[in-house]
């Protein structure tokens, strides 16, 4: 096995697990690079099949190109698709930066659809090379019942023997992406020739490296038009791949306020 | 599968070692000293060094939380990773303090290698020797010790030296041996990716050689085949059996062998998604595959090869950590995990409690928070599994209480037999004659009815004298009687047994049909074994279908001792007898016997007595 059918097999194992384990399962699909493999895998796991509802929770501000992708992709890919919109900003937690606020929309987003559709496991594309509070995550992440996450009570995790159990009223946030890397993203994105948002590749002398909201995501200057120059950018540069996400970088604890408040 | 070049090899590794001794200070600065640190991170640790008016702190790389920061103390495991010029890394970060031991062993049980720093001025502390012990017992074996914060104790080589001979005593005597001991200085990067030049007096390896220096851990393709059947898929006209395989290698055509249902089918097919057709699959991949036979397979059925299977036992030994406040005691019922398995166990008995700093161990009423333990765990269900040294995957199991992780574990049996040769019926197109003589004209002509009178007891507890005193005295009151005993037997219905684990079941097994028959024949039979395990008494019940009596011959082990008629015990203490019953091998006490006959309170006679009045109230028609 070399080391993507390793990051796979293992991506694999951990959606059978939860398919298997939780009862109400959603996967959460923000229609970037990484949840498109997330959703990839998934195909891989059940043998063509996404046997769970896929949500997007959009905040409205996304790119256009990214709605016409989710319309395809739905179809093409066969998922049954729930979109779910976001709570002004007026209802986020008033004491957080602005853009973290902004993001925070996407928390209370999720909490409603949740509560409406009665999740009790939301499985999650984000990994522990993103960023540093993430690099301390579960794989299967038991949350409060307001979707809270305890991060100073971590159960143990070892062995890959997942706590699949929960307490009524919480539910599990389960995260097969957490041991990939970015670059990792790329080579299977290029090995398996996952279709990915145009955005990704540099026009005008920029590209987008991390897609999020229009107003608090900006471009990387890149030249990269080709997975293959990405994966070469990717190999040379130091910049953080957040580097173009204002919430993480306003405040030094906004993040982990975030998160510890249910945030993705 | 892959045709790319650019990927390499990877290796994880864990940094432990006890608290404060620099552990994530030695993180951060082996990212600045590779180059590894991104863009505007330093800035970043400075301002928020700054802003808490302390001096620079490397730790803060890592150490995410706020609370972590504020409190200098990392709380929870971290990974980052990196590359050096040979490989590509990750790195767990794991924490020191005590307390957040269960993040240690989610940090450690994921790695391939250990670094373990060791503060030069402290030395060897607690969680040194903790973290080293936990290390083995979660199967990581390669080890490098840096031993850190030199310039505190002033750079000097017979400082390192004391520390170096220590700790290498202490990692000897529990089976690990570090492959490098380097003095370093965290937190200014004397040794990390440059040799120090205030420690001419070092000549090895620097922390990225010799990381550079563990080997990649084999895959375990060479093991005989164990995959666990972890779902079963019908979404379409396929049912699919998936799971991933832990070792081995599996073929279409293949026959499989599911345990402990031990049935059988061929793999007609193996099945994937956007992927190139493959009639292989080897350790480490998660697949689906089809069978040629509908077969009711389930979630947590473990597939083998026929000619190489797991054990199959309701009873383990197995040696455990114990995460809980509360402690482990016997009599608890927990879920076991082996794998996708999952099945209520209860605690049978605690063998022996380990002490990590002094390294004996002890007999013990509990397993205390975080103690180490020898445990024998028994279910009501069959279960297949691998003693640790011969499958590190299916070797390894964890206990759970509701919804928290409780202990994990590796298995090593250490006396208990597999019981899979007992429990399987070899042959097919079996039908049952029925006799014309019933068991009511049986008892009509004999005055009494058949039945086993099953005496269990350490050897030298009386089983034996009584039994065949009580058989003359059961004769002459014109019972059809007769004695089934220990060596008579096996001079021939069991002369080809010896005195493993396997074979004294098999010799029970073998026993306790024949005492099945006799009864059914009518007669009163008595038989006269240790007969040990507590299965294997069930099994003989079973076979009596409803007959079965079990009599404790009640003596213990120091009696036992002392009386030494034959003189085993003071060969087997010797070392001249093994598998000993008692001295090493276990005796499990009977949980709910029909009689105990207690012949350390009463003489040979009245035990007699107390036996033949049972047998006139219990078997006379
Ligand atoms: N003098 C000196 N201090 C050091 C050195 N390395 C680390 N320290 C200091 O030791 C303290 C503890 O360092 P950490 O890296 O947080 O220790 P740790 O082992 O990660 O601690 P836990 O994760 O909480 O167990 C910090 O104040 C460091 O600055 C060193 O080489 N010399
Ligand atoms: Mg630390």
């Amino acid at each position: 096995m070399d080391p993507l059918d390793r990051l796979e097999s293992q991506s694999v194992y951990i959606l059978r697990e939860a398919f298997n384990q939780i009862d109400r399962l959603a996967m959460l699909w923000s229609l970037g690079k990484d949840s498109n493999v997330m959703v990839w895998l998934a195909k891989k796991a059940f043998f063509g099949h996404v046997p769970f509802p896929v949500m997007h929770i959009d905040t409205g501000k996304k790119f256009p190109e990214m709605y016409a992708f989710r319309e395809k992709y739905a179809r093409d890919w066969h998922l049954s698709l729930i979109t779910d919109d976001c709570p002004p900003v007026e209802e986020t937690d008033a004491s957080l930066p602005p853009a973290a606020r902004s993001a925070a929309r996407k928390t209370l987003g999720l909490k409603n659809a949740i509560a409406k559709y009665g999740f009790n496991g939301i499985i999650a594309g984000i990994r522990r090379d993103e960023e540093s509070v993430r690099a301390k995550e579960r794989v299967f992440s038991p949350r409060g019942s307001e979707g809270s996450w305890d991060f100073r009570q971590q159960p143990p995790e070892f062995w890959d023997y997942f706590n699949t159990n929960l307490p009524a009223g919480t539910h599990l946030r389960v995260h097969p992406l957490l041991h990939w890397t970015e670059i990792d993203i790329w080579r299977y994105i290029r090995r398996e020739q996952i279709p990915i948002v145009d955005l990704y590749f540099a026009r005008d002398g920029k590209r987008y490296r991390s897609l999020g909201d229009q107003d608090i995501t900006s471009p990387v200057a890149s030249t990269a038009v080709t997975i293959d120059e990405i994966i070469a950018e990717l190999e040379g540069t130091k910049t953080p791949e957040r580097a173009g996400r204002a919430m993480d970088r306003e405040t030094e604890d906004a993040f982990e306020r975030l998160r510890a408040a249910g945030y993705m | 599968m892959s045709t790319e070049t650019s990927l390499r090899d990877l290796l994880r590794i864990v940094i432990v070692g006890h608290v404060d001794h620099g552990k994530s200070t030695m993180v951060g600065r082996l990212f600045h000293d590779t180059g590894s640190l991104p863009e505007g991170k330093l800035e970043a640790i400075q301002a928020m060094c700054e802003r808490r008016g302390m001096p620079f702190e490397w730790a803060f790389l890592m150490d995410a939380f706020q609370s972590e920061r504020d409190q200098g103390i990392t709380i929870d495991t971290s990974q980052i990773w990196f590359k050096s010029a040979q490989r590509d890394y990750t790195i767990i970060d794991a924490p020191g303090h005590r307390e957040f031991l269960k993040n240690m062993i989610t940090g450690a049980a994921n790695a391939d290698a250990a670094v373990m720093l060791i503060d030069a001025g402290q030395g060897v502390q607690q969680q040194s020797r903790t973290h080293a012990y936990l290390l083995q017992l979660l199967g990581v074996r390669q080890i490098v010790v840096v031993v850190n914060k030199m310039d505190l104790a002033g750079f000097a080589a017979d400082r390192f030296a004391e520390i170096e001979t220590t700790y290498r005593q202490y990692l000897a005597d529990i089976g690990l041996q570090a492959a490098h001991i380097i003095p370093v200085v965290a937190r200014d990067g004397d040794n990390i990716v440059t040799p120090s030049e205030r420690m001419t007096w070092y000549r090895g390896k620097t922390l990225v050689e010799a990381l550079d220096g563990f080997v990649s851990v084999g895959d375990l393709t060479s093991l005989p085949l164990r995959l666990p059947i972890q779902d079963v898929y019908k979404f379409d006209d396929r049912r699919i059996l998936a799971g991933r395989v832990l070792s081995g290698r599996l073929t279409v055509g293949d026959r499989l062998l599911f345990s402990p249902s031990n049935k059988t089918a061929r793999v007609a097919s193996i099945e994937a998604w956007s992927a190139p057709a493959k009639t292989t699959a080897v350790a480490g991949e998660s697949i689906g595959i089809t069978l040629d036979e509908q077969l009711f397979i389930e979630r947590g059925d473990l597939a083998s090869h026929e000619d190489a299977t797991p054990i199959e036992t309701n009873v383990f030994q197995g040696r455990l950590f114990w995460l809980p406040n509360e402690p482990l005691q016997p009599g608890a019922s927990y879920r076991l995990r082996l794998q996708t398995r999952e099945v209520p166990v209860t605690v049978q008995e605690i063998k022996a409690l380990y002490d990590v700093e002094q390294l004996t161990s002890a007999p013990s009423d509990i397993v205390p928070h975080h103690g180490i333990a020898d445990v024998v765990l028994r279910s009501q269900a069959m279960l297949a599994l691998d003693r640790l040294e011969e499958n590190p995957k299916t070797g390894r199991f964890v206990l759970t209480d509701g919804v928290n992780l409780v202990a994990g574990g590796t298995i090593s049996m250490d006396g208990y037999p597999n019981q899979r040769q007992l429990v399987t019926i070899r042959s097919s197109n079996l039908t049952e004659v029925e006799h014309t003589v019933t068991h009511a004209n049986r008892e009509q002509r004999n005055g009494h009815r058949g039945g086993v009178l099953w005496f269990t007891g350490l050897s030298g507890a009386g089983k034996s004298t009584i039994a065949m005193a009580v058989e003359r005295e059961l004769f002459r009151r014109g019972f059809q009687v007769y004695v089934l005993d220990g060596d008579n037997v096996r001079r021939g219905l069991n002369a080809n047994l010896g005195f493993s684990p396997e074979d004294r079941a098999e010799n029970i097994r073998r026993i306790g049909e024949v005492a099945a028959l006799f009864a059914d024949a009518g007669m009163v039979v008595i038989t006269a074994f240790i007969s040990p395990y507590r299965s294997d008494r069930q099994r003989a019940r079973n076979a009596a279908h409803g007959t079965f009596h079990e009599v404790y011959i009640k003596a213990d082990l120091a009696a036992c001792e002392l009386r030494d008629p034959k003189g085993l015990y003071r060969r087997a203490r010797q070392g001249e007898i093994g598998n000993f019953t008692g001295v090493s091998a276990p005796y499990e006490l009977p949980e709910d016997p029909e009689l105990v006959v207690d012949t350390q309170v009463q003489s040979v006679e009245a035990c007699v007595q107390q036996v033949i009045a049972y047998i006139e109230r219990k078997f006379r028609a």
